[in-house]
């Protein structure tokens, strides 16, 4: 906007000032830069190589360059097709109720009333709980010995007798997605508020006045002023989710027999239990392929939705 | 916009459903920490226990390793916090006030950095470190934490620098000032909600963080909150009291930041999404 208007002096200075003018914002990025760059895509690249060489950590003899032999045991590796399974059902399940139930709670927290700014802060309150704490809080609440959920599943007849939803292999996955919800609907929550905050509220008042009713001012107000905001965040907390081992690898490790493991828990097992950093990094690349192409979809609609405004 | 005494009273108890769901395992926490041990098994599913003690806290102060692994933590989260938090009002202020030519590469790079899976990167940062002897060091993880948070600080500090008039800063250099100077006395000034916020969120992601830690970090010593509790679990699978009254000690810090914070969180973020 009017960063453009600047821009039309620069011929007439002399070239000293205009190469501080052109540096400047470089300047100012540089050391981000340059930490990003050392920190983040340097092992990038190596991981990358590291998926053709054979890397064991406590192998000597290990190091040298395979090929294609990590793929080709990845394409018989049944365990890692059930954590691709998983990781699509960990992500969608989590990912849905998480936006709906933030959406809700933004919805509620956007009507004054008594007492908001306290309940407020309660509700996002497990978004500062530590991952690492979320996950084991939510695991000592399925153990039967000193967690209630046993026994009220138990009471509401919904299992047969008290026992640990997190060792039974075909509902352990809904532990850590429970954990995540909990733990990410605040997330939702308050993008989703600040967005409706930002809403008009002329707006209302003029559409109740042409006689609009509450639903007709939900869907053809409030829904078309979220939903760059929605789109954005739920396309990016895909893909964060989709990576988020932690409640994963706290609260079961993976098991039972391999039912919790998702693709990102997957290669953490193998890089720090078995200390195969080359099979590791294997996976690791399929998976970066994977997101890759939904990664590039998520920038493209960012610049389209930037330059709209 | 008036509303029934009905859907009055039904907003009412959904928000108090929310924070039911919100604070009953921070609550069971609690309860468990504050439970005898006697009675840990023979009141399994009460509310609330029929004596309570501070004995778990007292032991987890006195005759454990915790108190270390508190420190720790806060120096490896305070210094990231401080060093991303500083990197990012810079690299945020490029972003909100320049159109340069490599804008858009620098925004794509970051937006990247925030979708491949940092797992990926556990197995190579560890073989790039170790050599250097920054594993087993909180240096190492200082460094580690920052380059992860830049990112997205970047965006944050951008969308608070968004919400400040440009007229500020251009009287400011009219008059003589550089940009620098007005940057620092006139703008960093009119953002402190944004460094207070990116200072909490970057503080509480670097506490929060596990797998580098336990990849990075062996032993005691230099040891953080997470690695720590986590051994503690594996070792001592039955002191429950004593594991979850560190629970509770390492949310301390973490709910207290976001407390302070959490007013600036919305407000902040309005401001980014207003200005459009």
């Amino acid at each position: 906007m009017s960063l453009a208007g600047t821009m039309g002096g620069h011929t007439r200075k002399p070239w000293l000032k205009r190469l501080a003018d052109t540096s400047e914002p470089y300047l100012y990025s540089a050391p981000s830069l340059i930490l990003i760059v050392t920190v983040m895509l340097v092992p990038l690249a190596l991981g990358i190589s590291y998926a053709f060489r054979d890397i064991q950590l406590l192998n000597p003899f290990s190091g040298g360059f395979i090929g294609l032999d990590h793929f080709r045991a990845l394409g018989e590796d049944t365990a890692f097709y059930r954590a691709l399974k998983n990781t699509l059902w960990w992500t969608g399940a989590s990912v849905f109720l998480q936006f709906t139930f933030g959406l809700i709670l933004a919805l509620l927290l956007d009507k004054p009333f008594w007492g908001r700014g306290v309940v407020q802060a309660l509700v996002f309150l497990p978004w500062a709980v530590p991952s690492f704490l979320a996950g084991l809080n939510w695991a000592w609440l399925f153990n039967p010995v000193i967690g209630p959920l046993p026994h009220w599943f138990f009471a509401l007849g919904l299992i047969d007798q008290p026992t640990n939803l997190l060792s039974d292999p075909h509902y352990a996955m809904w532990g850590p997605i429970l954990a995540n919800v909990w733990w990410g609907i605040p997330f939702f929550a308050i993008t989703l508020l600040a967005a409706l905050q930002a809403i008009p509220r002329d707006l209302y008042e003029a559409a109740s006045i042409d006689g609009a009713t509450g639903l007709q001012r939900f869907t053809s107000i409030t829904l078309p002023f979220l939903a760059p905001t929605i789109a954005i965040t739920v396309l990016l907390r895909t893909v964060w989710i989709s990576n988020f081992a932690d409640l994963i690898v706290v609260m079961t490790g993976g098991g039972p027999a391999d039912r919790t493991q998702i693709v990102a828990s997957y290669i953490f097992t193998q890089a720090f239990r078995r200390l195969d950093f080359g099979y590791a990094s294997a996976i690791a690349l399929v998976l970066l392929a994977l997101l890759m192409a939904y990664s590039m979809l998520i920038i493209l609609l960012r610049q389209s939705l930037l330059s709209k405004d | 916009m008036q509303s029934g005494l009905l859907p009055t009273i039904a907003h009412r108890l959904a928000v108090l459903a929310y924070v039911v769901f919100a604070l009953f395992p921070l609550f069971w926490l609690l309860k468990v920490s504050v439970t005898p041990n006697d009675l840990l098994y023979s009141e399994g599913v009460r509310m609330w226990p029929s004596a309570t003690t501070f004995e778990h806290y007292a032991h987890v102060l006195r005759h454990s390793a915790f108190p270390t692994f508190f420190k720790n933590s806060v120096i490896v989260s305070g210094s990231t916090a401080v060093i991303v938090t500083l990197l990012a009002s810079l690299s945020g202020y490029a972003l909100s006030r320049f159109s340069f030519r490599s804008k858009y590469w620098i925004v794509a790079l970051m937006l990247l950095t925030q979708m491949f899976p940092l797992v990926m990167l556990v197995a190579p940062i560890f073989k790039i470190l170790s050599p250097l002897g920054l594993t087993n060091s909180l240096t190492g993880l200082v460094i580690v934490y920052s380059a992860f948070n830049v990112p997205f600080a970047t965006f944050l500090m951008q969308s608070f620098f968004d919400g400040i008039p440009k007229d500020l800063e251009e009287a400011a250099m009219i008059d003589g000032a550089t940009r620098f100077t007005a940057f620092r006395q006139i703008i960093l000034p009119l953002t402190l909600p944004g460094i207070a916020a990116t200072l909490g969120f970057v503080f509480t992601a670097a506490w929060s963080e596990l797998l580098f830690a336990l990849m990075l970090i062996n032993g005691n010593d230099a040891a953080t909150f997470p690695v720590g509790l986590l051994t503690f679990v594996s070792k001592f699978s039955v002191d429950f009291g004593q594991m979850m009254a560190a629970g509770i000690l390492a949310l301390i810090p973490a709910g207290f930041f976001f407390l302070l914070i959490q007013r600036y969180l919305v407000q902040g973020l309005t401001a980014g999404a207003v200005k459009g």
